[in-house]
């Protein structure tokens, strides 16, 4: 467990013992330039503006399609996930090549919303649907109006909803770099690529990094100021009674309007114009396209399965034996893990350059940064699949002559199966789509789907990008409705 | 073999969850402990199942030592059954598995067979799920794996809670009846009391991480240690009473004393349940004001206050029939049979 915890750490070392080495004053000299005011400025501005505009969309679709009697709710509610499986930098490709002249902040606000609402709409979806109907009924026999209900008790709960996903949106947002580098909208991030592929890992990139991690933790402290006590609570299965619908009246067009207008933007621009682009891909520009699929393949399930390993023994102390270590074991992995994966990248290459010259761009690094990046997606859904599975269940077994560790491997291991699953598939659809970490740390030769594709979109080779973009995509859709089912309540 | 109890001290961290808990449980007999939620009932469960290990004192089964100090059998290894409140039956396996979870293979289908007859299920169940039973039937299912086995001792924590009422009753009856036909030992948690007063040969009362009274069912229904034991057994009325040599002079007339645990205190309160006052037409032993009458079917709760200083209020539950002719505001006689049980003022509630 201290060994997991130490490597966790890492990152968070990192910056530390880089603003040591660097020193106060030569920090100071870096930073305090009109380019990294820029860059500042750009950085909150996408912050700032891009989070509220996601929990607009998020929660504005999830309310219209789980609370509303709008026409073809189920096709909706599909169709606003949809853009989970494109990946942004795949969709700001879509866009830049429709629209050759989208860039900066609005290129880049219209790019990161579109591409991260859904983060919104499906803990905002899955809090609508596990809310007690009878606290609306309630609310209404007490003479409230419908707008009332919505702003008063509908609202507030989903609270918890708005600000998780709100957390991972601005996570997602300072760690961006494939989409907003391919609209020439520079934040901390791009810059850091920039410096890295100029300086490597020199004071430049690393003064950068300084500042990006501190962005991350203020991002980290206001989510957790915002929340106070209250926690994230299990949301169940859904309700045996479901809720009376919203009749949208003479606001059904408006509605059908906006979600179509929504999903044009967010999902059939990009695709279309992907898909347009691999009509012109030539038989020989497929040649790569076999072996990155197998290299991403076993990167991504190397980082599930690392991922599920060093998650589940904390999502059990976590569960079980809730205490100090516990907390702080957890604590120090969601502040590693909210860290952009540009950070964990650097920090990976410093660390196995000065301690571990082996290590250096091997597979085993690249899983690392996998594992540390995406650790929070295996950890959250593994403490939920733990938290359904009851103790009493295994005591049970233990009454009846099943020694503990047999107990668990009989009883709690075939119950969490799903939760396993869902894990799994969730890190590797992260992993499968990662860019950064895997273009600083992948061995020499290793082609991934999105190096790949970065490689040649970034050339302007559109056409010989168009064929692993649809790659992505095809990977993606599986966990990407694993991860809508489960939001649905459908799966157990 | 006999379950034996000594001593037993529990804490969750700096609260004392039990304090010197001693009980004994006779082999093939049946125990309820009767307590109010939080009172501890269901850890000291838990420490004879070996969950939760004791800080202090012993349990033993037979002469085989279960838990003492600095030494605890693990619970797979106690041979001691445990039906939790939920049942915790395991949703992915099917009523046979679940039954046969604990067994060995050989000979593990007529045992399943066998204890699904005992305990009344229908054989019919056997490849169903848990999420496809009754509540009643979970439970039933939870006793029977608990059962096969052949366990010396099984554990009931407040089986019947989750149940309906009309179920609860069924499925108790059931229960009882298929653990006198194994002659298993049992020990049931409940906070209900009549629940704990039918369910078997011994009741041990708990309050506060205690054990302040334990024995036959009547011993501690007509005979309580205190005043707090004789109102969470049954509504009592509780008068304030002047001793009379063997008898005591109240608010309800003169009663005799059934069980004197004053321990010769100077003031005295004198319990005795609603069920042994009875109305009576004669006002010389005690009377009461009528304050209202409510009907609930066949019989009527009628409340009164007794006229004498302090007023004490009191209802009773009388055939419907016999309550038309009261009216609020009449005075009527009251006459107590059986006697009263005395307790020292000064340490009674109130």
């Amino acid at each position: 467990m201290v060994i997991l915890a130490i490597g966790m750490l890492i990152p968070v070392g990192y910056v530390i013992e880089a603003t040591a080495r660097i020193g106060v004053d030569e920090l100071a000299t870096l930073l305090l330039r009109p380019r990294v005011g820029e860059l500042l400025g750009n950085t909150v501005l996408i912050l700032v503006l891009g989070v509220p505009i996601t929990i607009l969309l998020g929660v504005g679709s999830a309310w219209l399609v789980e609370r509303t009697d709008l026409p073809g709710r189920r096709f909706f509610a599909i169709l606003t996930v949809a853009p989970l499986a494109i990946p942004a930098f795949v969709s700001s490709y879509g866009w830049a090549s429709v629209v050759p002249s989208i860039q900066g902040l609005g290129g880049g606000l219209l790019v990161a919303t579109l591409a991260y609402y859904p983060l919104v709409y499906l803990p905002a979806l899955a809090t609508l649907r596990g809310l007690n109907p009878s606290l609306e009924e309630s609310a209404r026999s007490l003479g409230l109006k419908e707008r009332a209900v919505l702003l008063r008790v509908v609202l507030p709960q989903l609270r918890l909803a708005i600000l998780g996903g709100g957390l991972i949106v601005a996570l997602h947002l300072l760690s961006e770099y494939g989409a907003f580098a391919f609209i020439r909208f520079d934040t901390f991030t791009t810059a850091i690529v920039v410096a890295y592929q100029s300086t490597f890992a020199g004071p430049s990139a690393a003064s950068l990094g300084i500042v990006l991690a501190l962005l991350s933790v203020i991002v980290l402290g206001i989510e957790a100021t915002a929340r106070g006590r209250a926690r994230y609570a299990y949301v169940g299965s859904g309700n045996a009674r479901p809720a009376q619908l919203v009749k949208l009246g003479k606001f059904t067009p408006l509605a059908i309007l906006a979600l179509v207008t929504i999903a044009t933007l967010a999902t059939v621009v990009p695709m279309v114009s992907v898909i347009r682009w691999s009509l012109a891909t030539k038989p020989e520009m497929l040649d790569g396209l076999w072996r990155a699929l197998v290299d991403t393949s076993l990167l991504s399930l190397g980082g599930a399965i690392g991922a599920i390993v060093v998650a589940l023994p904390v999502a059990w102390l976590a569960t079980r034996h809730p205490s100090r270590l516990s907390r702080v074991l957890e604590g120090g992995y969601s502040i590693a893990s909210s860290l952009p994966a540009i950070i964990v990248a650097l920090a990976l290459v410093t660390v196995t350059l000065n301690v571990a010259p082996g290590l250096y761009q091997t597979a085993a690094t690249v899983t690392a940064a996998y594992v540390i990046i995406f650790l929070p997606r295996a950890l959250v859904t593994l403490r939920a699949g733990l938290a359904q599975v009851p103790e009493s269940l295994e005591e049970a077994a233990r009454a009846l002559g099943t020694p503990p560790l047999l107990a668990r491997l009989r009883v709690t291991i075939p119950l969490l199966f799903p939760a396993i699953a869902a894990a799994g598939a969730l890190v590797a659809l992260g992993a499968a789509n990662e860019l950064t970490a895997t273009l600083l740390l992948a061995p020499t030769g290793t082609r991934t789907l999105a190096t790949q594709f970065w490689s040649a979109a970034s050339s302007i080779d559109y056409a010989g990008a168009a064929p692993y973009a649809i790659s992505l995509v095809l990977l993606s859709i599986p966990a990407v409705a694993l991860l809508f089912a489960q939001t649905r309540g459908r799966t157990r | 073999m006999k379950l034996h109890i000594s001593g037993v001290s529990k804490s969750f961290g700096p609260t004392p969850v039990l304090t010197d808990i001693g009980f004994d449980v006779a082999q093939g007999s049946r125990t309820a402990i009767v307590g109010p939620s939080g009172c501890g009932k269901t850890t000291l469960l838990r420490l004879i199942a070996g969950f939760v290990e004791p800080d202090s004192g012993e349990i033993s089964l037979g002469d085989r030592v279960l838990a003492a100090p600095g030494r605890s059998v693990p619970a797979h290894r106690r041979g001691i059954g445990y039906v939790a409140q939920d049942g915790a039956l395991f949703p992915h396996l099917s009523v046979a598995a679940n039954i046969g979870f604990g067994l060995p293979r050989a000979g593990r289908t007529e045992r399943i067979v066998e204890v699904m007859k005992l305990t009344s299920l229908d054989a019919a169940l056997v490849s169903r799920y848990p999420h496809q039973l009754s509540g009643g039937q979970q439970q039933r299912v939870a006793l029977a794996r608990a059962l096969a086995p052949r366990p010396e001792v099984v554990l009931l924590d407040e089986p019947f809670s989750a149940l309906d009422t009309g179920l609860r009753e069924q499925t108790r009856a059931a229960v009882i009846t298929a653990l006198e036909r194994s002659g298993t030992t049992t020990v049931l948690v409940t906070h209900d009391q009549e629940e704990a007063l039918s369910f078997g040969d011994g009741v041990a009362v708990m309050m506060r991480g205690s054990l302040p009274q334990s024995g036959s069912p009547e011993s501690v229904f007509g005979n309580p240690g205190t005043a707090e034991i004789a109102a969470l057994m049954g509504s009592i009325v509780l008068l304030p009473a002047v001793r009379f040599g063997n008898e005591i002079d109240s608010a309800l007339g003169r009663i005799s004393v059934r069980h004197d645990r004053s321990a010769g205190a100077e003031s005295v309160s004198a319990m005795v349940r609603p069920s042994q006052v009875s109305l009576s037409v004669d006002l010389t032993h005690g009377s009461a004001l009528v304050t209202g009458v409510r009907y609930i079917g066949p019989t009527a709760v009628v409340s009164l206050r007794t006229l004498g200083d302090p007023p004490i209020a009191l209802s009773l539950a009388i055939p419907a029939l016999q309550a038309q002719s009261l009216a609020v505001g009449a005075v009527v006689g009251l006459k107590v049979d059986g006697g009263a049980v005395l307790y020292s003022a000064s340490a009674t509630i109130h």
